[in-house]
């Protein structure tokens, strides 16, 4: 109950153009904008302005916040928009025509080799952690962004539902595509892998 | 097993990885994966790829971006 009373607070002062409060929003919530809108991105230089049109806009906006969601769900939700805002910029015809495929494409399982048991040293790799960095830069983009808020900032399901106005349901089913998505990328890589140790 | 018994569990095994399958959905799958080697394989890369995710390091927002952040909102006398 005090986190809820002292967000009312926090907005309270923020709404009044209280510049203390504003610091104290920025400090709390500026580090998971600026992560997801990175995962989001790719690209650390469009991040970071994409945290500072997101809180620009809120400041700007503050007055028509209306506890749907908590303070910080209503900035991942501006944050989200402003990102794919920018992606949709970059690629507005794939966005346009191809979303409702992209949705459903490469989540059926075609891989089918249990690379699991591969020996945990392969997995901790900097090969390995930069294949799935770059899987998550590729997933497609209604799938990550569910994916970042619920899987990486750690958003519950609702929360995820409200910052990207779906249902949960639909976070839901999003979130597994992502995930079968995400396997069937790096079973390429890491069957490879387990059949090189095989040859060697 | 059959093809189309694999497609009706693959939409069920985030809930049942995660604990949130019904009883009878996990007897169901269980029973299915003793004899699908393919979905057992799936099942055990999906858990995983999820783990190998949760543990990717988080990136930060430098101390250089958090000053120009600071400055564009005119709040830079707030900077420690």
């Amino acid at each position: 109950m005090a986190d809820v009373e002292d967000e009312k607070a926090l907005v309270d002062r923020l709404r009044a153009g209280d510049k203390t409060a504003c610091a104290q929003c920025v400090e709390l919530n500026a580090p998971g904008i600026y992560r997801l809108a990175l995962r989001m991105l790719g690209d650390e230089a469009e991040a970071e302005d994409v945290v500072q049109e997101t809180f620009l806009s809120a400041f700007k906006s503050i007055d028509g916040f209306e506890w749907r969601s908590s303070l910080k769900t209503w900035l991942y939700r501006i944050a989200t928009n402003v990102a794919l805002m920018r992606l949709r910029r970059k690629t507005p015809l794939s966005v346009s025509v191809e979303l409702p495929e992209e949705e459903g494409a490469e989540t059926v399982p075609t891989q089918l080799f249990d690379w699991c048991c591969l020996p945990e040293h392969d997995f901790a790799t900097t090969e390995a952690k930069t294949e799935l960095e770059a899987a998550i830069r590729a997933l497609p983009e209604k799938l990550r962004a569910v994916f970042v808020l619920r899987e990486l900032e750690g958003l519950s399901g609702e929360e995820t539902a409200q910052a990207l106005g779906v249902s949960i349901e639909n976070v839901k089913t999003r979130l597994h595509r992502a995930r079968l998505w995400l396997r069937e990328r790096l079973a390429g890589y890491f069957t490879e892998l387990a059949h090189t140790h095989e040859e060697g | 097993m059959e093809e189309h018994n694999c497609q009706h569990l693959l939409g069920e095994l985030s809930a049942y990885i995660e604990g949130e399958a019904s009883e009878a959905l996990c007897a169901e799958i269980r029973e299915h994966l003793a004899g699908c080697e393919d979905c057992q394989a799936v099942v055990d890369t999906l858990r995983k790829t999820i783990q190998l995710y949760h543990t990717l390091p988080q990136p930060d927002l430098t101390e250089a971006a958090r000053q120009r952040l600071f400055r564009t909102l005119d709040l830079e006398s707030f900077l420690k």
